[in-house]
């Protein structure tokens, strides 16, 4: 996969705090959190996800001229689809050397780790899938490593 | 305020309610923050009509950040060095959580006294939707 540059942006910041509940004013109140341990605008511990809105090749993003699989005129763009959606999100785990600062510009890459697959009786066949994605800053250093687990569903999970 | 190692003993917990009542529009707000723009966070007629869900749910990695809000009021920010978890069942909206660390260890790491903590996010039924461990830096 292409490296990403993600530069990290205080509204941005602003914004995902608000998205998951977090008015900590170290995420959006410059004045504040200059007086704090962390010196300045930090992201919240989960933001490193948000460099999905930088991968030009997103396939969770609409674009433009191309079919979307969500609902239009019809309850999905793309025909024929399977009932099953397809892939979930089963496990994320970061590890830190620091946190992510409002200024930072990230050099992103994803690499593709482990695969396996399990018998489930709430969704059928379970395939995962891992992802190993480092973050690194203008320095080169590594600031951040997420790996993601991903997994594709026989069928929709049962709520159970 | 970062956790002093000298006031924590492994058993201690902090516990928050870091949502209630989650709405849809949460989840419209969490997509266009992070932009995981999957219909099935979204899009109720995709959802129920074409992907067989009883209705939208919340991204996994929504209820990662509403239980990371909870991590970091209690380590304090920027303390973190591990964050991990696993999404053990699914959040819809109208459901309000709860979440838990619990100390499970006081160590030494590259010079620093640090925490492990186990973490549980839980349903209002009781039911875990996250669960998962971090690590924090002490003073």
């Amino acid at each position: 996969m292409a490296k990403i540059t993600f530069p990290v942006e205080a509204t941005h910041i602003m914004m995902f705090a608000r998205a998951i509940g977090d008015e900590n004013p170290v995420y959006h109140d410059a004045e504040k959190a200059k007086k704090t341990e962390a010196g300045g605008i930090i992201a919240p511990p989960t933001f490193p996800q948000a460099v999905a809105q930088f991968d030009p090749e997103y396939h969770l993003r609409p674009k433009a001229g191309q079919k979307w699989f969500g609902s239009g005129k019809t309850p999905s763009g793309i025909e024929g689809k399977p009932s099953s959606s397809g892939g979930l999100h089963a496990e994320q785990h970061f590890e830190y050397h620091r946190p992510l600062r409002a200024g930072d510009v990230l050099t992103v890459e994803t690499k593709p780790g482990k695969t396996w697959e399990r018998e489930s009786k709430r969704a059928g066949k379970l395939m995962f899938s891992e992802r190993i994605t480092e973050y690194r800053d203008q320095k080169g250093e590594l600031v951040v490593t997420a790996r993601g687990v991903g997994v594709r569903t026989e069928r929709p999970v049962d709520a159970g | 305020m970062a956790l002093k190692a000298s006031g924590l003993k492994v058993g201690d917990t902090h516990s928050e309610r870091v949502a209630e009542n989650i709405s849809r529009t949460q989840l419209v707000q969490y997509a266009g923050a992070s932009g995981d723009y999957n219909p099935l966070h979204t899009d109720e007629v995709y959802t129920v009509q074409a992907a067989g869900y009883k209705s939208v749910f919340a991204h996994g990695m929504l209820t990662m950040g509403l239980t990371g809000k909870m991590l970091t009021n209690y380590v304090g920010d920027g303390r973190l060095t591990k964050f991990g978890v696993r999404f053990t069942n699914q959040v819809w909206p109208g459901d309000t959580l709860d979440s838990k660390a619990t100390v499970t260890a006081i160590r030494d790491e590259g010079g620093h006294k640090v925490a492990d903590l186990a973490i549980s996010t839980t349903n209002q039924d009781g039911k875990e939707v996250v669960s998962g461990t971090a690590t924090a830096r002490l003073d």
